[in-house]
C-alpha cells in the first residue's frame, strides 16, 4: 500500500507536481498515462525516493520514504527509471544479480541465485547473461534492467515506461507478466504508459495526469472515454468496442 | 512469477578468457617479484644466499635492499592501481587518475608545505597532511565537475589536467620563491632505488586500504551505477563515494611520500582490465591491484638493466609503457566512453 499525500515538486519556482494525492491499495496494476511533461516520471522518481517533493510526502505501508532507512526501503520497493544508461561495463547476469543486494548484501544464496537465474529466464535474457551491457541493443538493455528490478522481488514496483524499445511480444509478455505478478502475488505495480489500450487492456487502475495535476484515476471503463481523452491529448480520439475491449482509435 | 521456461544452471564468470585473467595476473607477479629480488649490480642468488646459511654480504643486500624494493614496488603498484580503479569508478569515466585529477599535485604541495613549516615532522605525519590536501584537491575537483554543465567524457580528464596543472604551478611557485625546487623534483619523481630497509615501511599501509576496498567492492561498483541506481539498491551513495575517495587520498599519498610520482599506472591498469573483465568490481579488483604490482616490479627491473651498472628512474620506463598504452587505450575504447 503506497500513498502520495499533497506532494508538490517545483524545478526553479516552477511547479511539475502540485497537490498531488493519490492512494493505491495493495496488489493490483496501476497505470499512469498522460502527455509528454505532465509530471508522470516526476512522479514515481518521488514515489521512488530519488527526488524528495517540495511539499507533501509519500507512505509505504506506513513507512515515511523520506526518512526509512534505505536498506529498508529496498527491500520493499524497486522502481525501473524511464532511461537507463549505466555506464559501467557489467554483465548482464552481474547486474540482474546486484537486484538481490538489497537482501544478501552481495553473497547470494541458492534462493538469491534462483530469482536471478529466473528473472534472467523470464525475460528471455540466458543467451545474452555473460554479454556486457554494452554489447546489447536498446531495447535488449531495457529487458535486463527489467530483470534486475523483477530480481529484487520488492512488494511494490515502479515502472517508468517499461515497454520502451521493446518489440510486440516482448511488450506483451511483460505486462502480462506484471500484471499475474500483481494478481497473483499480491505486488502493487505502478506502470507509467503511453499506450492507452494496453492500460485498459491490462491495468486495475488508470491515474490520468496532465500538467503535473492528476485529472483523473479510476478503471479502464470509467477512464476510456472518447470526449474526456480527446481533450487530455488535444487530439481527436474515439473509443469503440473491439473484442469484449475498449479500444481508444486515434 | 511464472516458471522459467528452461532452468540452466548458472555460471559465475563472464567467459573463459576474463577467468584465466586471475591466474595469470598472479602467475605474473610471482614471477616479477622472483626476477626483481635476483636483478640488480650486486650478484645475489638463491644458491649464494643458500651457502652463505643465515649471514653475508648477498644476504645482506638480499634483507637490506632487494626484499624491501620489491616489497615497495609491489605495494606501490597495488596502491597506484587501485586509486585509478576506485576513482574511475566513482567518478564514472575512464580517463581520470589521481594524477589527472589534483589529487597527486595538491599531495606534493602538502608534502612541500610540510617539509617548509614543520620539517622535523616524521614521515606518518607527512602521509596524514598529503592525504588531507589530496583529498581536499579531489574535492575541489569533483566541485569544479559540478559546475560545468555540459560534460562530455573528454571534458571531464580535461578539467582536471587543468586544475592539476594550476596546482602544481602553485607548488613549483612556492618550492622556487624558497629555494626547494631541486629537492620538489628530487622526491617527486617516482624512484625506488632508494627503498632500504627502514625506509618504505609505511607502504604497507597499501594492504591494509586494499583489504577496506575489497570489503566495500559491491558498495563501490553500485555506487558507479550512478546514485539514482544506489538509491534503489539501498546504498548510501554519498557515503561510499566519500569512503572512496578517502581511499584514493590515502594510497595516492602512501606512494607519493615514499617513493615519489609515478605516472599512468593508475590510468592504464583498470582500464585494460575493465576491457577484458568489466567493472565489477569483486571479481576485477584483484586482478587490478596484481597487474599494478607486476607492472611497476617490470618497468623498474627494466630500469636497472637497460643502462648498468647506473639505473633509469622508474617514471621514465612507466612514463614511455604508460603512453604508449595508453593510446592503444583511446582507440580501443572510443566505442564505449563514459
Ligand atoms: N531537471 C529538471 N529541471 C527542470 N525541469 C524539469 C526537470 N525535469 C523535468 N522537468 C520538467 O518537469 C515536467 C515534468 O517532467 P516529467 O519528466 O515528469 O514528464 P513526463 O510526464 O514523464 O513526460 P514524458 O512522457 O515525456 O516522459 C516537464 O515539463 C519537464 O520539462
Ligand atoms: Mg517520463
Amino acid at each position: 500500500m503506497i500513498e502520495v499525500e499533497g506532494v508538490e515538486r517545483r524545478y526553479d519556482g516552477v511547479a511539475v507536481l502540485s497537490e498531488v494525492t493519490l492512494s493505491l491499495p495493495k496488489g493490483g496494476l496501476t497505470a499512469i498515462i498522460g502527455p509528454n511533461g505532465a509530471g508522470k516520471s516526476t512522479l514515481l522518481s518521488v514515489m521512488g525516493r530519488l527526488q524528495k517533493p517540495d511539499a507533501g510526502r509519500v507512505t509505504l505501508e506506513g513507512m515515511h520514504l523520506a526518512q526509512a532507512p534505505g536498506r529498508a526501503v529496498a527491500k520493499k520497493l524497486a522502481m525501473l527509471r524511464q532511461d537507463n544508461h549505466t555506464a559501467a561495463r557489467l554483465t548482464v547476469r552481474d547486474l540482474v544479480a546486484f537486484g538481490r543486494y538489497p537482501h544478501c548484501r552481495g553473497n547470494p544464496g541458492p534462493e538469491d541465485q534462483a530469482q536471478i537465474d529466473r528473472a534472467l529466464a523470464i525475460l528471455g535474457l540466458e543467451p545474452l547473461a555473460d554479454r556486457f551491457l554494452d554489447q546489447l541493443s536498446g531495447g535488449q538493455r531495457q529487458r535486463a534492467h527489467i530483470a534486475m528490478v523483477l530480481a529484487q522481488d520488492t512488494g511494490c514496483i515502479l515502472l517508468d515506461e517499461p515497454l520502451n524499445n521493446l518489440d510486440i511480444s516482448h511488450a506483451v509478455r511483460i505486462i502480462t507478466l506484471v500484471r499475474e505478478a500483481a494478481q497473483a502475488l499480491g505486488k502493487t505495480v505502478v506502470v507509467v504508459l503511453h499506450d492507452i489500450n494496453m492500460a485498459a487492456a491490462h491495468c486495475d487502475r488508470i491515474v490520468v495526469m496532465k500538467g503535473g495535476r492528476i485529472l483523473r484515476h479510476g478503471t479502464p471503463a470509467e477512464l476510456m472515454q472518447a470526449d474526456f481523452l480527446s481533450a487530455v491529448y488535444e487530439t481527436p480520439i474515439s473509443v469503440h468496442e473491439l473484442a469484449g475491449r475498449l479500444v481508444a482509435v486515434y | 512469477m511464472p516458471e522459467p521456461h528452461s532452468p540452466r544452471p548458472s555460471s559465475q564468470q563472464p567467459g573463459p578468457a576474463a577467468r584465466l585473467l586471475f591466474p595469470l595476473a598472479l602467475g605474473l607477479t610471482l614471477a616479477m617479484g622472483l626476477a626483481s629480488l635476483f636483478v640488480g649490480v650486486s650478484s645475489v642468488s638463491p644458491t649464494l644466499l643458500w651457502a652463505e646459511g643465515g649471514t653475508g654480504p648477498a644476504t645482506e643486500v638480499f634483507l637490506t635492499s632487494r626484499l624491501p624494493r620489491t616489497l615497495a614496488l609491489a605495494l606501490a603498484g597495488t596502491g597506484l592501481a587501485l586509486a585509478g580503479l576506485v576513482l574511475q569508478v566513482l567518478v564514472r569515466n575512464r580517463f581520470v587518475e589521481p594524477s589527472t585529477v589534483g589529487t597527486t599535485e595538491s599531495a606534493s604541495l602538502g608534502i612541500l608545505l610540510v617539509m617548509l613549516l614543520a620539517p622535523g615532522l616524521p614521515v606518518p605525519g607527512r602521509m596524514a597532511v598529503a592525504a588531507g590536501f589530496g583529498l581536499a584537491g579531489t574535492g575541489l575537483f569533483l566541485l569544479v565537475l559540478r559546475a560545468v554543465p555540459q560534460r562530455s567524457a573528454l571534458m571531464v580528464p580535461l578539467i582536471g589536467l587543468l586544475l592539476s596543472g594550476v596546482i602544481g604551478a602553485v607548488t613549483t611557485f612556492i618550492a622556487y620563491r624558497t629555494d626547494m625546487l631541486q629537492s620538489l623534483g628530487a622526491w617527486s619523481t617516482g624512484d625506488f632505488s632508494v627503498v632500504l630497509q627502514g625506509r618504505y615501511e609505511l607502504l604497507w599501509i597499501v594492504a591494509g586500504l586494499t583489504l577496506v576496498s575489497a570489503l566495500f567492492a559491491d558498495q563501490i561498483t553500485v555506487a558507479g551505477l550512478g546514485r539514482d541506481m544506489a538509491i534503489g539498491l539501498g546504498v548510501n551513495h554519498r557515503a561510499v563515494r566519500a569512503l572512496g575517495l578517502v581511499l584514493v587520498a590515502l594510497l595516492s599519498a602512501a606512494v607519493i611520500v615514499t617513493v615519489g610520482i609515478v605516472p599512468f599506472l593508475g590510468l592504464v591498469v583498470p582500464n585494460v582490465v575493465s576491457l577484458l573483465m568489466g567493472d565489477n568490481l569483486r571479481r576485477t579488483l584483484p586482478v587490478v591491484c596484481l597487474t599494478g604490482a607486476a607492472l611497476v616490479m617490470a618497468c623498474d627491473i627494466v630500469g636497472r638493466l637497460v643502462v648498468r651498472p647506473y639505473e633509469m628512474p622508474i617514471g621514465l620506463t612507466m612514463g614511455i609503457v604508460g603512453s604508449a598504452a595508453f593510446l592503444w587505450l583511446l582507440t580501443r575504447r572510443r566505442g564505449h566512453v563514459a
